[in-house]
């Protein structure tokens, strides 16, 4: 009986230090405080600084004349530009590099991948030498290593390489020919969105189809003639508008085409093979990732290898693979950073050229940084959808 | 009932016999490995072609036609280029990696002070090997000697300027002692400030979650060379006027702050994957908080990370050559600095240097990643499913 008295009566509180929520509150406080102190403390330093240095404050700088070239630019700019002009096309470039790179990456990263667990010893060692020289290199040296040990080594312009479909390769970069859309060419554009709405339309049905009465359709095929054929039939009855304009040899220099610099090439080429060696090693451990059992009753059920691939391997790997795969894709974006180091005219390159002649470091470093940080965002923002899409739908 | 008079037991047990010729043997093996179907071969054929095309002219490059000493250009320079060598030649220049290879290790540290940083490199591998050999005894005394006494031990000998040392700026350290410095500072650094941002993300204190949760975020959504900037450019701006600080430690800051938010997710991965119970079970213990995570959370999570945590390190070891950019010379930054050297300047020079600093990167990264997977399986309890 003496023991029930005991549990009936209050617990004891102890002492009021000991309680951990009173603790909690008291940590918080005094982090907060601390954490205003300093910021406060930061800011009356940066005012100081930059009223002895004689630099002002604010955004107004990114709208007067920049005063610099940019070798490379997507949208037009000369140096009479605003700053603001000169960070846009950094931007741009930033943008370029990297879709072009991932792109690149993933194609390079898939095969890899797959050739590491191919039945052929010889494709399995070559795959596992690529991945493990290019994984433990730092991306600058593979820069540098395109950039000043391959690309500069090319022959001059007067000897440069004639590759197919006119187009050349040398010192200054790689040359190819610019395509020039005659009147009538939208058509085309408007026929390739056409045939891509279609060929949706067609995958909707056919799966609805194939639901409902079990009847297949071949939706690829399908897809394929309405994608290429309406384009290259808009092509012929607009009367073949599209004509190019081939780089030519002249005494100094090739004239005319289309040219993508060194600078480009290096930076594009070096992050598609490094990033590569990551998503191949990701891909592997995805497939690896898929019970045999799954392969095993799936050919149990009388699936042939192709679908088993297709159906059930597959989808059940890219869960593995999209959450690191994302993680990849924004290593690229952010190392494609590095092109600073080769005079690329990236964000980071603009900007800092931007930085040094304004000296507005704060205002200057913020854009970089914010800018970054929503590209960061917004890619894992669109692979999560891309990942709740693949996710498992659990009932 | 039928008689068997002629019954036959076999007494003796038959002899293995060898499998047939068509599954062993290095014929079989081709067959199974490298020619098991149309597929196989096209793709052995394409393999061979591609090693073909690759392999000879690299180890030519690299060993019959290179160049091993030499005082300057001229043995790697082709006579059209003012050198010795035949006209079409082409080969590696390691008489320029030898002739450098104390710039590509010091930098332009002085060199009646080189004994300094040899010395420590000598106490750092003392320490550090007996650390990795998990049979030799006394791992807590050597990591504290490691962790604490070498770093203060390194920055008396390498910066100087007591003990009768002359003083050495930090302006003069270059090439390998840059990276492996910024390197084992940011390693060691960045693990318990990770752990401490991992631990705050999970805590129960929404202000304190929250100033983590920023932090790391804000980190990792920026590339490295932007912190660097922010260091470099930033930093000086938020001290009192008068009160400024060496580069080299700056870089060092913007690197360990960079690697710890990276870190704090490798460690939140392996604090995410130790089930409830086991915190439920700290705390009937009634351990503390620190208590729990000491002693029962964290050596767990941390063994589950393992790989994370050396693949963090692989790629801090990695990003130190990104110091270039706010013109520090690590080791690829000197190579670099070398190839304006007019006396060494030739079209073969460049790849040369690249190369060995290509070889030295991954000769480091490659022996971490191995080391990482021995330590897993070693430490493996067969826990994991």
């Amino acid at each position: 009986m003496a023991s029930q008295e005991v549990l009936r009566e209050e617990p004891s509180r102890g002492s009021f230090i000991n309680d951990p929520k009173v603790r909690g509150y008291v940590f918080q406080v005094v982090v907060v405080i601390l954490l205003v102190a300093g910021v406060w403390w930061v800011v009356d330093n940066v005012i100081e600084n930059l009223q002895r240095l004689h630099i002002s404050s604010g955004f107004g700088y990114l709208k007067s004349r920049a005063g610099f070239d940019i070798s490379v630019s997507a949208i037009p700019y000369t140096s009479d530009s605003t700053y603001g002009r000169a960070i846009l096309v950094g931007l741009i470039n930033t943008l370029i590099v990297a879709v072009a790179g991932i792109i690149t990456a993933t194609i390079i990263g898939f095969i890899v991948g797959i050739g590491r667990l191919s039945r052929n010893w010889l494709i399995r060692k070559i795959c596992m030498v690529y991945v493990e020289i290019f994984r433990n290199i730092p991306p600058l040296l593979v820069i540098f290593f395109w950039y000043s040990g391959v690309l500069a080594v090319l022959p001059v312009v007067r000897e440069s390489i004639g590759l197919p479909f006119g187009s050349f390769l040398n010192q200054r970069g790689f040359y190819l020919p610019r395509a020039i859309w005659g009147d009538g060419s939208w058509l085309i554009f408007v026929a390739l969105l056409v045939g891509i709405a279609m060929a949706w339309f067609v995958a909707r049905t056919a799966r609805q189809r194939q639901m409902a009465t079990g009847q297949q359709f071949p939706v690829f095929w399908t897809s394929l003639a309405l994608i290429v054929g309406l384009p290259v039939l808009a092509y012929a009855l607009s009367g073949f508008p599209l004509t190019f304009d081939f780089p030519k040899q002249s005494t100094f220099n090739l004239t005319g085409g289309f040219h993508i610099g060194p600078e480009f090439l290096s930076l594009y080429l070096a992050l598609s093979c490094y990033t590569a060696s990551f998503i191949a090693e990701i891909v592997r451990a995805g497939i690896l990732g898929v019970s045999k059992g799954q392969s095993e009753a799936a050919g149990a059920l009388g699936l042939r290898p192709g679908s088993i691939l297709r159906l059930v391997v597959v989808p059940q790997a890219m869960r593995i693979v999209i959450p690191p795969l994302t993680s990849q894709y924004l290593n690229l974006t952010k190392n494609s950073s590095l092109a600073i180091a080769i005079a690329y005219p990236d964000l980071t390159a603009t900007a800092g050229t931007v930085l040094n002649q304004t000296g507005q470091a704060v205002e200057n470093v913020l854009i970089m940084m914010l800018v970054y940080l929503i590209i960061s965002l917004l890619t894992s923002a669109v692979m999560n959808v891309v990942n709740a899409r693949m996710a498992l739908v659990e009932r | 009932m039928q008689e068997h008079d002629t019954a036959w037991v076999r007494t003796e047990m038959a002899l293995a016999q060898q499998a047939p010729a068509g599954v062993r043997g290095p014929i079989a093996w081709v067959r199974k490995n490298l020619v098991g179907s149309v597929g196989d071969v096209i793709l052995t054929v394409l393999g061979i072609a591609l090693v073909v095309m690759i392999l000879p002219p690299i180890i030519n490059w690299a060993f019959i036609d290179a160049v091993w000493t030499g005082p300057d250009r001229s043995v790697c320079a082709t006579i059209a280029q003012g050198g010795t060598q035949p006209d079409g030649w082409s080969g590696a220049c390691w008489a320029f990696v030898n002739a450098k290879f104390g710039q590509f290790m010091f930098g332009r540290y002085p060199i009646e002070e080189r004994w300094r940083p040899i010395l420590v490199a000598i106490l750092f591998v003392a320490l550090l090997v007996p650390l990795l050999i998990p049979r030799v005894p006394r791992k807590g005394l050597n990591a504290i000697l490691l962790f604490l006494v070498l770093p203060i031990v390194a920055f008396v000998l390498l910066v100087g300027g007591m003990f009768g040392l002359p003083h050495v700026e930090t302006q003069l350290w270059g090439g390998l002692l840059v990276t492996l410095s910024l390197a084992f500072v940011g390693i060691a650094v960045s693990l318990p400030f990770g752990i401490v941002l991992a631990l705050g993300r999970r805590s129960k204190m929404p202000i304190v979650k929250m100033l983590c949760v920023i932090f790391i975020e804000f980190v990792r959504g920026i590339p490295l060379i932007t912190v660097l900037f922010f260091a470099s450019v930033m930093l000086p701006l938020f001290l009192p006027p008068g009160v400024s600080f060496d580069k080299f430690l700056r870089a060092l800051i913007g690197f360990s702050l960079f690697a710890a938010a990276y870190m704090a997710e490798v460690v939140r991965g392996g604090l995410q994957a130790i089930p409830k119970g086991q915190y439920e079970g700290a705390d009937s213990l009634g351990l503390g908080y620190w208590q729990k995570m000491n002693l029962i959370v964290l050596p767990q999570a941390l063994k589950l990370v393992i790989p994370g945590i050396v693949n963090t390190f692989i790629g801090m070891l990695k990003d130190t050559s990104l110091v270039i950019i706010i013109s520090m010379f690590d080791l690829l930054g000197v190579v670099k600095q070398n190839f304006s050297d007019p006396n060494w300047a030739t079209p073969q020079t460049t790849k040369s240097g690249l190369i060995f600093a290509a070889f030295v990167f991954w000769l480091l990264c490659y022996g971490m990643s191995r080391y990482s997977m021995y330590t897993e399986r070693r430490l493996d309890t067969g826990h994991k499913r």
